[in-house]
């Protein structure tokens, strides 16, 4: 199937990224010009949600910062409640880069997936990060892998494409804190079919990324906890949707 | 075959007097509509069964004994006051989360709302 015949939006959650915003959305734009892009700017105090809109973005501005999850689970309501059939999401900071999303739509848009993940580690090009980031991001994809019993290489991926199926999941229920690791999980369990397609990320270019080498532990010790009950969880989606 | 130890007669005034406040203070809370009853029973709970077991030394002096408490009987007081403000504190905590998730849907619920009147506005 082609993308031009679906009703197609870009969700990108943006916290304080005035000076990315606007190029993120212009690239988008420029890569496919049928392609709607909302951000969602998640209680950020300086001007995304303007800088936003003066590039033609649809803008929801969360009132308070929710948090990854939050805002990016607002990004998937808007898309679901403005009927959208095909759903790219990536990060507000231009690590994303548009000239990577035909292969990662194209899973999606050739029906063999529901969700498909851009993979930092699935293909040879090397990613640089610190050890222990690495060791972490290994131990996740290895108990995520058996989980699933798939192999992914890359759970903490945000640039991600997604159909309607996934969508209406993602809208109904979706992770709060470190969205993507449970997302995954939450994707298996739901039997929608997963699958890596590998890419390749630039650095940033303003700005740090708001994950630190203390906060990492925390991250891994938090969402191993996540996983760990989830697996003891009957239906994944909570009854009555909180 | 040694006796058991006693409950103070001091010690069980001073308990009984404490935990009597402490149910007369939630009960006049849930009185003035300052505590939700579904929040305070729990509370009125450790009260009232404080009060019991201060008031009523035999019954303190046997459960401590079966509870193997051999020198001060009122530990046992100690021991049940504590679990129930463990059980107060898990409690809120459940409270807390079930708040902060109604608050991520309300926080969502309005921006998106307001993103569709600035846009049918537009």
């Amino acid at each position: 199937m082609s993308a031009d015949a679906l009703k197609r939006i870009a969700i990108v959650p943006a916290y304080n990224e005035e000076r990315n915003v606007g190029r993120v959305i212009d690239e988008l734009r420029a890569f496919d010009p049928g392609l709607h892009v909302v951000i969602v700017s998640d209680g950020s105090l300086d001007r995304t949600a303007e800088v936003a809109l003066e590039h033609g973005a649809h803008v929801v501005k969360l009132p308070f910062n929710l948090g990854i999850g939050g805002a990016v689970q607002t990004g998937f309501r808007y898309a679901h409640e403005n009927g959208y059939e095909l759903v790219v999401r990536c990060d507000g900071d231009g690590q994303h880069d548009p000239s990577q999303l035909p292969k990662v739509l194209a899973p999606v848009l050739a029906g063999e997936a529901d969700i498909a993940v851009g993979s930092r580690f699935a293909g040879d090009e090397g990613y640089r990060s610190s050890a222990t980031r690495r060791v972490g991001i290994r131990l996740l994809a290895l108990i995520v892998s058996a989980i699933a019993r798939q192999r992914v290489t890359d759970t903490t991926s945000g640039f991600q494409a997604l159909n309607a199926k996934a969508l209406a999941l993602f809208a109904a229920d979706y992770p709060h804190d470190y969205p993507e690791v449970e997302g995954m999980v939450m994707t298996i369990k739901h039997r929608l079919r997963l699958c890596e397609v590998p890419v390749t990320m630039r650095e940033r270019e303003h700005g740090r990324s708001s994950i630190t080498a203390l906060r990492s532990f925390y991250y891994m010790a938090k969402v191993l906890l996540a996983l760990f009950v989830g697996l003891f969880r009957r239906s994944v989606v909570p009854a009555g949707g909180a | 075959m040694i006796l058991a130890a006693q409950t103070p007669l001091k010690v069980s005034l001073a308990a009984t007097a404490a935990s009597l406040v402490l149910v007369l203070v939630v009960f006049e809370l849930i009185r003035s509509r300052r505590l939700r009853e579904r929040y305070a029973l729990l509370w009125l709970l450790t009260g009232i069964v404080l009060v019991i077991l201060s008031a009523w030394r035999g019954g303190l002096n046997t459960i401590a004994a079966w509870l193997g408490v051999r020198g001060y009987p009122p530990a046992v007081l100690f021991a049940v006051g504590l679990l129930f403000v463990i059980l107060v504190l898990l409690h809120y905590s459940t409270v807390i989360s079930r708040l902060s998730d109604q608050n991520v849907v309300l926080a969502q619920r309005l921006a998106l709302l307001e993103t569709r009147l600035s846009e049918r506005e537009r």
